[in-house]
């Protein structure tokens, strides 16, 4: 057994060693170096399109799950309706439909960036109103009570007592947002957006050499999602310092 | 007081309130002359809380009036504010804004709803800091502090909005036995300042010492109600003497 894994192992190696060509991005090259700053100067549109999206997607999301907390009935149904309608769309067919469809019933064309960050935003802000729902609803009953003792109308409950402690506790879900969003923006290249997942196919088309580009392409939303994890890490650590004696 | 007396700061007219089929309050007829300091008891579930907890509107209610200086409740919400800046509250278990400093709580009433400027505010939170003797815990976060100090502030937070009634909702129900004092003390002190006080308690050494009027409840009803020397002494309803008797012999 041992002897077969071996085997296996140098079999595999071997094969490997084979088909690399990592002349393609070498950076030592001029033709590499060309390569690879085409492929990173997809980064600047994929970090602005998510950061764009998700900040948008965050504000919409919060509007959703506001009246979704409400004690009217009406309000409830509406933001429930959003979010199931908008959560039951695949991205990919969001995207679509915003950059083909839209322009036909609005008469406007849009840009293929804001097309992508219509789409994003939209798709992502139903799982936003998800997530500010839960958190809002894990604050204690006490605390609106307090609030409003202190004779605070509803908007400054919500914005100095309620919301700062319901941010602190849904950080972590709102990274793994972020994460997503900077994933499935990779999606848009398929209207042309010129971001990562765009210029890889791109090069791959003239260079016809997909293992090593997309392997760059792992490895540059790999150490994107690395440093948006210690970020979010950091800022978590930072705003619980406050509430911890 | 007499029951029509024009200075009636606080006014329940046959107040009902409902939790589902459940009647908590039951025609609830009550009143409070400003600057009148009374001591609510009963044994739990009689509706002691909610009855407080109407008077500043975080209970609603569906039968009868009740009036707050002047203003009935129910109304509006701008009504509801306006009662709302005249009447402070103190909860059983604190709810001070952990996320902010101790000086940061007191002056978020001031500078939103009062719109005091920053300056003025943090004067006010700093008087009333000293007046419960914990000015040195300013710039610290509500964890850092003992139940009986976060108490304080929040008995501080309530009068920074300068309160023409304040209202206490078992207030020392959730400290330690050694803490119960240093809240005490500075309710007793308040209630030196002409202050009207509802205060819903099982602290009768402080009920005897503060109280101009003892009201007892059970069963969603004011059952009894007297000054604390008869109240203790010789309560006249059966359901108070069982209940003063479990309260004072344990």
């Amino acid at each position: 057994m041992a002897r077969f894994l071996l085997v296996m192992l140098a079999f595999t190696l071997s094969a490997c060693s084979a088909n690399w060509g990592w002349y393609v991005v070498n950076p030592q090259t001029k033709a590499g170096w060309t390569n690879l700053s085409f492929l990173l100067s997809g980064l600047k549109y994929t970090v602005l399109l998510s950061l764009t999206a998700i900040l948008i997607s965050i504000v919409v999301g919060l509007l959703v799950a506001l009246p979704g907390l409400s004690s009217n009935r009406a309000m409830r149904t509406a933001s429930r309706i959003y979010v199931e309608l908008v959560r039951a769309v695949p991205i990919l067919v969001l995207i679509l439909w915003v950059y083909y469809g839209l322009p036909q019933l609005t008469g406007l064309t849009i840009s293929v960036f804001w097309a992508g960050v219509i789409a994003l935003a939209l798709s992502d802000s139903a799982f936003e109103a998800e997530i500010f729902r839960a958190g809002i609803q894990s604050i204690a009953k006490g605390q609106y009570e307090a609030a409003y003792s202190v004779s605070l109308n509803y908007t400054d409950t919500m914005r100095y007592v309620i919301l700062p402690q319901a941010i602190r506790r849904i950080l972590p879900a709102l990274g793994n947002q972020l994460v997503y969003m900077l994933k499935m923006s990779s999606l848009v290249s398929v209207i042309g957006m010129q971001e990562l997942t765009r210029k890889a196919n791109e090069l791959v088309v003239t260079e016809y050499r997909p293992l090593e580009i997309y392997t760059v392409l792992v490895l540059e939303y790999l150490v994107l999602i690395l440093i948006v994890s210690a970020g979010v890490r950091w800022l978590e650590r930072r705003m619980q310092t406050d509430e911890r004696a | 007081m007499p029951p029509d007396a024009p200075d009636a700061i606080i006014r329940f007219d046959s107040v009902s309130k409902y939790f589902g089929e459940f009647q908590v309050l039951k025609s609830i007829d009550f009143k409070a002359a400003s600057g009148e300091r009374i001591v609510v008891c009963g044994p739990s579930g009689s509706g002691k809380s909610t009855l407080i907890r109407c008077i500043n509107g975080l209970e609603s209610y569906q039968s009868g009036v009740i009036t707050v200086d002047g203003v009935q409740i129910g109304q509006s919400v701008a009504a509801l504010r306006k009662v709302r800046d005249q009447v402070g509250m103190v909860f059983q278990q604190f709810n001070l804004f952990p996320h902010l400093t101790v000086l940061e709580n007191l002056m978020l009433g001031p500078t939103r709803a009062r719109r005091l400027d920053p300056a003025q505010a943090r004067a006010i939170a700093m008087k009333y800091l000293e007046r419960v003797r914990i000015p040195e815990q300013a710039g610290k976060y509500p964890r850092q502090l003992s139940g009986g100090q976060q108490q304080r502030v929040a008995i501080a937070r309530s009068l920074c909005m300068e309160p023409r009634i304040m209202l206490f909702d078992e207030p020392t129900s959730a400290l330690d036995p050694e803490m119960i004092n240093e809240v005490l003390d500075v309710m007793v002190e308040l209630a030196g300042t002409g202050m009207t006080m509802i205060v819903v308690t099982h602290e009768m050494g402080f009920a005897r010492k503060v109280a101009d009027r003892m009201v007892f409840m059970d069963h969603g009803e004011i059952v009894e109600t007297a000054p604390p020397e008869e109240f203790f002494t010789a309560p006249k309803s059966a359901r108070c003497k069982d209940f003063l008797q479990k309260i004072l012999n344990h």
